[in-house]
């Protein structure tokens, strides 16, 4: 149920400005804005620290976390590169039908 | 009138939003075939334009996740991503609720499907619209086919959905093009992106060219598993291509065909007789 919660609150994130601006305000702000979510720990971590290999390892839909890249600041390379590192620090992706295919070092798009 | 143009092309968001990264050699010829489709589609006077794409999460969630939806409003905003990342500044885009009433009323007859009076366009449709429509002036139908959150539609189903446009189409006096968006192989938003299979690709646009029904819908080589495996979670988008197959009837030719790593996608635009 909690990565259902991950995605949901990906999606109104990613669709609602006043949503982005209580995320990017933090601390009280944002920490009002995802009790209202039922995450565990590790993924209220993840999502509180914008960890896009972790989330990705958790199972977050590709789509959703591709559009809450760019709303941190995060270029595509890196958003590349984040979804590697967490996959060499959490292990292979959990859940979902976004699992990798290729290997770590692998830069299959040359970034 | 009836259908006056069909199509398909690819949607991925790096098109635009990372063209600079692209060789531009390579991303030149595919940009030029996809505004020269857009020149034989705008030659075709279309009064509207629907757009069946797969959208990616912009309005439809599993809270409520309709397989086949279309949109009854009078405009549209787009895109839902950052300008910047997207390549694409935002538009409101002009849409006809009464013509979509009336498609929708024509499609029910033998679908049952979702109409929605909000719709913000992602690049599923903004994409596209950025070659076809540049001026972002022509009256747009958005249809979008579930390719994301499974259970998905049975692909005899999304044949059958593209059957129910075309008596829709033929059934208002406007002149509609029709374009199918998304795919064809590829695994997006993964560290696989950028990685496509080539012969799956070929294979399957020989079938769409040929307008293969049986082919197309073969279960052994198009069911959910196989296509998974063998085109990535991307490639469940086909669903829009086959859509468009059984609405034009005829026979397509391929404009373009190639992966463009940096665009995460086998670059496709294809144009169909409509027969």
């Amino acid at each position: 149920m909690s990565l259902y919660a991950m995605q949901k609150f990906l999606f109104t994130l990613n669709r609602d400005t006043d949503v982005q601006r209580r995320y990017a305000e933090g601390s009280e702000a944002r920490a009002a804005l995802l009790a209202a979510y039922d995450f565990n720990d590790e993924e209220r971590e993840a999502i509180d620290k914008g960890d896009i290999g972790k989330l990705y390892v958790l199972g977050c839909n590709g789509q959703l976390l591709m559009h809450f890249a760019p709303l941190l600041g995060i270029v595509w390379a890196d958003y590349l590169e984040a979804m590697r590192e967490g996959v060499r620090k959490y292990g292979p992706v959990r859940a979902g039908i976004y699992a990798m295919t290729t290997g770590t070092d692998e830069k299959v798009a040359g970034v | 009138m009836s259908l006056v143009f069909a199509g398909v092309c690819s949607h991925a968001p790096g098109i635009t939003g990372r063209a600079h990264l692209a060789d531009p050699a390579v991303k030149d010829e595919f940009h030029a075939q996809f505004h020269r489709f857009g020149e034989a589609m705008r030659a075709t006077k279309p009064d509207a334009v629907i757009v069946v794409a797969a959208e990616h999460f912009a309005n439809f969630f599993m809270n409520n996740m309709p397989a086949y939806a279309i949109g009854m409003a009078d405009s549209y905003e787009g895109p839902i991503e950052d300008p910047k990342w997207l390549g694409i500044e935002k538009h409101t885009i002009p849409g006809d609720a009464a013509l979509s009433q009336r498609l929708i009323r024509e499609v029910m007859q033998t679908v049952d499907v979702a109409y929605a009076e909000e719709w913000k366009f992602d690049h599923g449709i903004m994409v596209p619209l950025h070659f076809l429509t540049p001026k972002f002036d022509t009256k747009i139908i958005p249809v979008n086919i579930n390719c994301q959150g499974p259970p998905l539609t049975p692909l005899h189903r999304a044949w059958a959905f593209g059957e129910a446009l075309r008596r829709a189409c033929d059934k208002v006096p406007e002149r509609i093009a029709l374009v199918g968006t998304g795919g064809i192989s590829h695994w997006p938003a993964t560290p696989d992106s950028g990685k496509v299979n080539a012969e799956w690709d070929a294979e399957f646009m020989r079938r769409w060219c040929a307008n293969d029904r049986e082919a197309l819908l073969s279960q052994p080589d198009y069911n959910d598993e196989a296509t998974y495996r063998e085109a990535g979670q991307g490639g469940f988008e086909i669903r829009t291509f086959l859509s468009v197959a059984a609405a034009a009837r005829g026979k397509g030719e391929i404009l373009h065909m190639k992966a463009i790593p940096i665009f995460a996608v086998t670059c496709t635009v294809a144009m169909m007789s409509v027969e």
